[in-house]
């Protein structure tokens, strides 16, 4: 058993109220600058629909994530190492910036030169690239807004497979539901696979997936290797990026500024602690209805005494141990099974997980136009097909989605009996298999939602491993030139980032 | 001794491999982040597969063949059975083949950088430059082979090599000796070819010493700590 924390997230789709909050504090943080502003670490989806960059689930035209071969072994879906280095001096699977859109501004400076007309002048689009007019807007991150576009279009939304999706593309059957994506910092990242440079890597301690823009030449196979599309090809730098993870927060103990700035307060971050040695095993697994299962099998119970002296034997420090038992994450994937991973298909391990939407399906039990399945709304007849949340979250298996559903429907059912009529109803809980003291949980993390709930960040243990006093006056955050961390120096100067002074030693 | 020979065909390209070398190791050095292929392609990949594999196999095959043929000694060749003639017939065969496939492979990436907008907007001077700068020296090396056609004997070529093999063992006065009397489109060819690595840290040319060959031996997952 190898024991690593990571810090994971789930986002409450039930409440997300489709803001785009997330997205723009991201953006104004992040990718506001020339070469990314295409890009959206973080975007809100509308579903179904294709999203962006166009039709990223459709990994048969773009070939993102894992495949497993026969005798067992994965492979990056757009090829092995051969192919990925024959690939290199024209990227078949990459997507083009269309497939995204093309970045533009408004020429506003038009308003204040335009001379006298009969008409009012107006700030036209102009490309960010080429600096051009633009005569039509063609897509974006959220261009299928509250189901913008044809329904003909949304239907090549991958989701639908298995699915008789014409039915919902009439007026009566339609659904919705919100998707804040941002890169998943996945157990079994493709993108670090794909890396010819071997700039992309893992953190250890955290988990999260870094590109080294140093180390990074633009090969650009990560992009295509990543099957959620979160790495991004900076066209000035020529190097790509991703979501960071706001890791300069979260080392500080903060919630990234998504999280942090969410008003319907849909995230949750919080410690993993996890079996580094059965990835592998747990990735390959035959049956991609089984790999949801099988990734809930890596993970470790913070409360195993087995557990803790494995961990720390490795070093995990004892405030990330305490945060792993307090992590919500934990409760909501693991003790309660309402939270479940992003297209784990892909093989990737994802690590940002989702509740399933639920208040379209409790709005039409309430009308009445739904059986019951005792005391629980029969979750197959309504709104939005099981089948699509299945696709969505699990690989097609509906099981686990419906135990998240009637978990969270029985958890309504029995607040609105306790506070509603006073009284408690303990059959709706047996049918789910919760106890009362799991659901008063559940409801205080999941409808409360306190911000100390919500987070549970251990600050970083940089202090263990590196004198905090040598790092005074250091490089901070820097971006490639200058305080360079490679070691090898031409002019014979020392790292920036370190002052060379002995520590004293403080002995009683 | 001619003394414009001198100049640019026996100092010139050692002043050259100087700026070369220590031009590349300065910006490995300091200049990581601009270390890149600077690729295009998400701008827009109409044409760009062909374009961009058929240069990259021309131009390496080319290059690999300008090695043979420059830097090996040609009494490697002699013990390998292959004599002047049969070389030179070798070199303007498989170079020839190798440098249509790159012209038009260039062509087509010349045209892009050109008149695509945004690959035009987005392209440094030195990204035009260097490219152009290539396409000439392309253009210059698929035109002395049609008066290589002339002297089929391998003499001509024989004193190129011999150029390259006494600048190689820094004899750069009996180098020069050689390539005095070849066909102006020959020089022409050699001093545009130094001149291109003079340029060659200073554009993305810095790309090709990171051939990835590493990760053909590497485990698939990097993990590294802070």
């Amino acid at each position: 058993m190898k024991v690593r924390a990571q810090i994971g997230m789930v986002l409450n789709l039930d409440k997300c109220i489709g803001c785009h909050t997330c997205s723009v504090t991201c953006k104004n943080v992040w990718t506001s600058r020339e070469g990314m502003e295409y890009a959206w670490f973080n975007n809100v989806e509308t579903k179904p629909g294709i999203g962006y960059p166009k039709e990223w689930e459709n990994q048969d035209k773009w070939n993102g994530g894992w495949v497993r071969s026969k005798n067992g072994k994965l492979s990056p879906k757009q090829g092995g190492k051969a192919r990925i280095l024959a690939n290199i001096f024209a990227n078949p699977d990459l997507p083009e910036i269309d497939d995204y859109y093309e970045p533009f501004d408004f020429d506003y400076q038009h308003l204040h030169r335009a001379g006298e007309s009969k008409h009012q002048p107006i700030a036209r689009p102009r490309s960010l690239i080429s600096g051009q007019r633009m005569e039509k807007i063609h897509w974006g991150p959220n261009w299928e807004e509250i189901l913008g576009t044809e329904f003909s279009k949304r239907r090549k939304d991958k989701n639908f497979d298995q699915i008789q999706a014409d039915i919902y593309g009439q007026f009566e059957k339609t659904f919705m539901m919100y998707l804040p994506r941002l890169c998943e910092h996945c157990l079994n990242p493709a993108c670090v696979a794909s890396c010819p440079s071997g700039a992309i890597y893992k953190r250890e301690e955290d988990g999260i997936v870094l590109i080294d823009q140093d180390k990074c030449r633009g090969w650009r196979m990560c992009v295509s290797g990543c099957p959620y599309k979160k790495i991004y090809y900076n066209w000035k730098s020529g190097k790509s990026e991703k979501c960071i993870f706001c890791y300069p927060r979260i080392e500080a103990g903060q919630p990234t500024v998504c999280s942090e700035t969410c008003v319907g307060r849909i995230r949750y971050l919080g410690v993993m602690l996890y079996d580094a040695d059965k990835i592998a095993e747990a990735a390959s697994v035959p049956n991609d209805k089984d790999l949801y299962q099988a990734q809930c099998d890596i993970f470790l119970d913070p409360f195993n005494p087995r557990v803790i002296e494995a961990a720390k034997k490795e070093g995990i420090p004892h405030n990330w141990l305490e945060a792993a038992q307090q992590s919500p994450v934990y409760k909501m994937a693991m003790e309660w099974k309402v939270a479940l991973p992003l297209h784990p298909e892909y093989r990737t391990l994802p690590m940002v997980w989702y509740v399933p939407p639920l208040s379209p399906i409790q709005t039409a039990a309430e009308a009445g136009s739904v059986g019951m399945d005792g005391v629980i709304p029969d979750l197959k007849s309504l709104r939005i097909p099981i089948k699509y949340l299945a696709n969505l979250l699990t690989a097609g298996e509906e099981k686990p989605v419906i135990r998240a559903l009637e978990r969270m429907l029985a958890m309504r059912s029995f607040k609105r009996s306790q506070q509603v009529d006073g009284v408690v109803d303990t059959e709706v809980l047996n049918q789910v298999g919760l106890e009362d003291w799991q659901v008063e949980e559940m409801y205080r993390y999941m409808a409360l939602a306190n911000y100390e709930d919500r987070f549970v960040i251990p600050t970083s243990h940089t202090a263990y491993a590196q004198n905090a006093y040598d790092m005074k006056s250091g490089c901070g955050f820097s971006f490639g030139d200058g305080c360079s961390s490679s070691g090898v120096d031409l002019f014979g100067g020392k790292g920036q980032s370190v002052r060379q002074v002995i520590p004293v030693d403080m002995k009683e | 001794m001619n003394f414009v020979d001198m100049l640019v065909f026996g100092i010139y390209p050692y002043i050259v491999s100087v700026i070369f070398f220590a031009g590349c190791l300065l910006r490995y050095d300091r200049s990581q982040y601009s270390w890149k292929a600077g690729s295009s392609q998400m701008l827009t990949s109409k044409n760009f597969r062909l374009g961009s594999n058929l240069f990259h196999i021309g131009i390496i095959m080319i290059f690999a063949g300008h090695f043979a043929g420059l830097v090996i000694p040609y009494e490697v060749w002699t013990w390998l059975g292959i004599d002047l003639p049969t070389k030179q017939l070798i070199a303007m065969g498989v170079g020839g083949f190798f440098g249509v496939l790159c012209f038009i492979g260039m062509t087509i990436l010349v045209h892009r950088r050109l008149f695509n907008p945004r690959v035009r907007a987005s392209s440094s001077i030195m990204d035009t430059a260097i490219l152009l700068l290539i396409y000439i020296q392309l253009l210059l090396g698929i035109a002395s082979i049609f008066v290589s056609t002339g002297h089929m004997d391998g003499n001509e070529m024989k004193n190129l090599m011999s150029w390259s093999r006494y600048l190689l063992t820094f004899r750069p006065g009996e180098a020069i000796e050689f390539i005095g009397d070849v066909h102006w489109i020959y020089r022409a060819h050699v001093f545009w070819g130094v001149t291109l690595f003079a340029l060659f840290p200073f554009s993305r040319l810095v790309h090709i010493w990171s051939v990835p060959v590493k990760y053909a031996k590497r485990n698939y997952q990097v993990v590294r700590q802070k």
